[in-house]
């Protein structure tokens, strides 16, 4: 049996504001099914967000719903779960709003390994604003704010989370969707922050000055740089110059260095301070 | 014998006051000189099962009390002039989706980083224009201990009633200041909570102004589901750009605490019946134009003060009349005359205001308070 996507929508907001062929969808769409594959309550759910095209998700999401403010939907979705902890967390996001305005924020919740997760859509653009580059726009690409080509290095979303500490970190494109749907709901279970960067489309922004003005070419031009990440441990810096490496870069099962383990959270952050509670309320 | 009597600094009563009012989350970020409230909320708050967390920055800390408070906790954050400078976009966010919190500026000299450790009250016009766009402000001024603790639960107080952020605007002076004070019985306390729905969650609208200009709020996960943004939204919660809808939505924010100005002014006279000249003051400003009045009085001078418990809204009723019945109005202030500026435009050549300005973080003195009065006499 099919689906059934509007057990999670808010049908009387469709149709959406995506472009047609948008990969948004495709990440919206993976998250309702992991949802429901955990079967989460929809009372017990909170999507939050900034400002951007990935930004508007949640308002379809028939869930408790905040969008807030350019690249600070970590900070009020940290104060929903420190206020409720028993609740579901999730915070969607695009490359400039998590990487760029909100840098910050992003490092600080991979830190505190607070149990939440989110999901950043990374189409190398700021599409809403008109397609200026962003922190993510590969060398050499063209935008708005870039005609004569890119010359900003590029973050490495997965790597950043990675390093700032959180618990769950994974990558797919939108041309997985079953993957996608696979790392979210891994992400949303592991009990401590979860990052899964979902590499996504934006030919209307991006394809557009770049010849692959359609979705088709836009999504092409992805899959021909995916590199699964196993493949990618045995390659050449320079050949994965501008490559999507795909996997889990942090899982349980993920074999990470040793020496790279030091820094790491110990404990979930709400837990942590629920423990705090308790031995503070003894000493009373 | 007094019972309940104890030491306590203004900031620590800020903490206390707001533990006292059901605060149960505090998100901070260290600046001088706050960072006691901070501390306290930090040592306090755990014992009551509420959350303390240091966030990464001042933008943080602002975004967090919302997101806590929308989840239904009591918030608070507490910073100073440059962190309240970062906090504007996200203190427009909690205006314009109608999220109580409250927020503590402990002032400092400015602009900038300016003075750091010294007494100011730099933040008057900050704390009424700070965001962009238009929105009611709802800001207080202690200037006693006592009045700490009584103006904090009044804040919360306020926030919920009118679902508002609503300012403490403290001196560094009152913040630091520490003695002994006799708080009032905790059962005697008045607290407000916000008013929930009372419509099961297919009829509830989080903008629903069929109740009046403060719409019931849910608090999430309590299967109301509903949609929050900062974006310019009809009753569902939901953006709009309808001129009609955005303009009656903008005027019914400014009309929630206009109308209800009657319940939030408060302002005290002292020595004013007899009065000519008039010391308008707030702060900790006011206490030393105390101590110039008692001694003009001495020398004659029929002076008297009127003083701000909340700054904004003005009350510009009893300010008119004022203008038109004495013959000077001296205001000290610890900035550039960021009120005298305000009363000078209600005076409109009635009556004589004249400004005691003070920037250098040293506060005024009695004595150039009395210097002024005997020069305006």
């Amino acid at each position: 049996m099919a689906f059934d996507y509007e057990k999670y929508l808010r049908m009387e907001k469709i149709p959406h504001l995506w472009c047609p062929g948008c990969g948004i969808g495709v990440v919206l769409k993976s998250m309702l099914r992991a949802i429901d594959n955990l079967d989460w309550h929809r009372d017990d759910t909170a999507f939050v967000s900034g400002i951007g095209c990935t930004s508007r998700a949640p308002g379809y999401i028939d869930c408790n719903t905040l969008h807030t403010t350019h690249g600070r939907g970590l900070t009020f979705a940290t104060g929903i779960k420190m206020a409720k902890p028993d609740k579901n967390v999730v915070i969607f996001s695009g490359d400039g709003d998590a990487t760029a305005i909100g840098g910050n924020h992003f490092i600080h919740a991979c830190r505190r390994n607070i149990d939440m997760t989110l999901i950043i859509v990374n189409n190398n653009i700021y599409g809403m604003t008109g397609g200026q580059h962003s922190p993510t726009t590969p060398i050499g690409f063209k935008a708005s704010t870039t005609i004569y080509g890119n010359i900003d290095p590029s973050f490495d979303i997965c790597l950043l989370a990675r390093a700032a500490g959180a618990t769950y970190v994974a990558r797919s494109t939108v041309n997985n969707g079953r993957t996608l749907e696979k790392y979210i709901q891994k992400g949303l279970a592991n009990k401590g922050f979860s990052v899964i960067e979902a590499v996504s489309n934006c030919h209307t922004q991006f394809g557009r000055k770049n010849n692959m003005s359609d979705p088709i070419s836009s999504r092409k031009w992805i899959k021909d740089r995916e590199i699964p990440l196993a493949k990618a441990r045995s390659m050449k810096a320079d050949d994965l110059k501008n490559m999507v490496i795909t996997g889990e870069f942090i899982s349980e099962e993920s074999d990470m260095e040793r020496w790279e383990n030091y820094n790491r959270a110990l404990e979930e952050y709400t837990k942590a301070y629920g423990d705090l509670i308790k031995k503070v309320k003894k000493k009373k | 014998m007094k019972k309940n009597i104890k030491f306590y600094s203004g900031a620590e009563l800020v903490a206390k006051a707001a533990i006292d009012a059901g605060c149960r989350f505090f998100g901070g970020y260290p600046i001088t000189p706050s960072s006691e409230i901070a501390e306290h909320m930090s040592k306090e708050l755990p014992k009551v099962g509420g959350t303390f967390i240091q966030m990464e920055d001042e933008i943080a800390a602002m975004g967090s009390i919302i997101g806590a408070s929308l989840a239904g906790v009591k918030s608070l954050t507490a910073t100073s002039g440059p962190g309240f400078s970062l906090k504007q976009e996200n203190l427009g966010y909690a205006y314009m989706a109608e999220v109580p919190c409250v927020i503590c500026n402990v002032m400092r000299g400015g602009p900038s980083t300016g003075l750091p450790t010294a007494l100011a009250q730099a933040d008057i016009m900050q704390a009424k224009w700070g965001t962009h766009g238009d929105h009611p402000v709802i800001a207080l001024t202690p200037a006693y201990l006592e009045e700490v603790y009584e103006l904090t639960i009044k804040a919360f107080n306020f926030s919920e009633m009118y679902r508002i952020p609503v300012i403490i605007l403290l001196d560094e002076l009152i913040a630091h200041l520490s003695t002994a004070i006799e708080l009032p019985d905790k059962d005697l306390l008045v607290i407000k909570n916000r008013k929930g729905p009372t419509v099961k969650p297919e009829k509830y609208f989080p903008y629903d102004t069929a109740y009046g200009d403060v719409p019931p709020m849910a608090d999430f996960f309590k299967g109301y589901r509903y949609h929050v943004t900062g974006l310019s939204h009809d009753k569902t919660g939901f953006p709009t750009t309808d001129p009609d809808l955005v303009q009656a939505d903008q005027e019914r924010h400014i009309r929630k605490v206009n109308a209800n100005k009657g319940k939030i002014i408060d302002f005290e006279y002292y020595k004013m019946r007899d009065a000519d000249i008039v010391i308008f003051a707030y702060g900790s400003t006011s206490r030393a134009a105390r101590v110039a009045i008692d001694k003009a009085r001495k020398l004659g001078i029929k002076v008297g003060m009127m003083r701000l418990r909340v700054i904004w809204p003005l009350p510009e009723a009893e300010i008119l009349k004022l203008c038109s019945k004495v013959k000077a109005i001296i205001v000290p202030e610890m900035n550039l005359g960021q009120l005298s500026n305000v009363i000078e435009k209600f005076a409109a050549d009635r009556t004589k205001i004249v400004g005691i300005n003070h920037v250098g973080g040293v506060p005024i003195h009695p004595s150039n308070i009395l210097d002024v009065i005997k020069e305006v006499k």
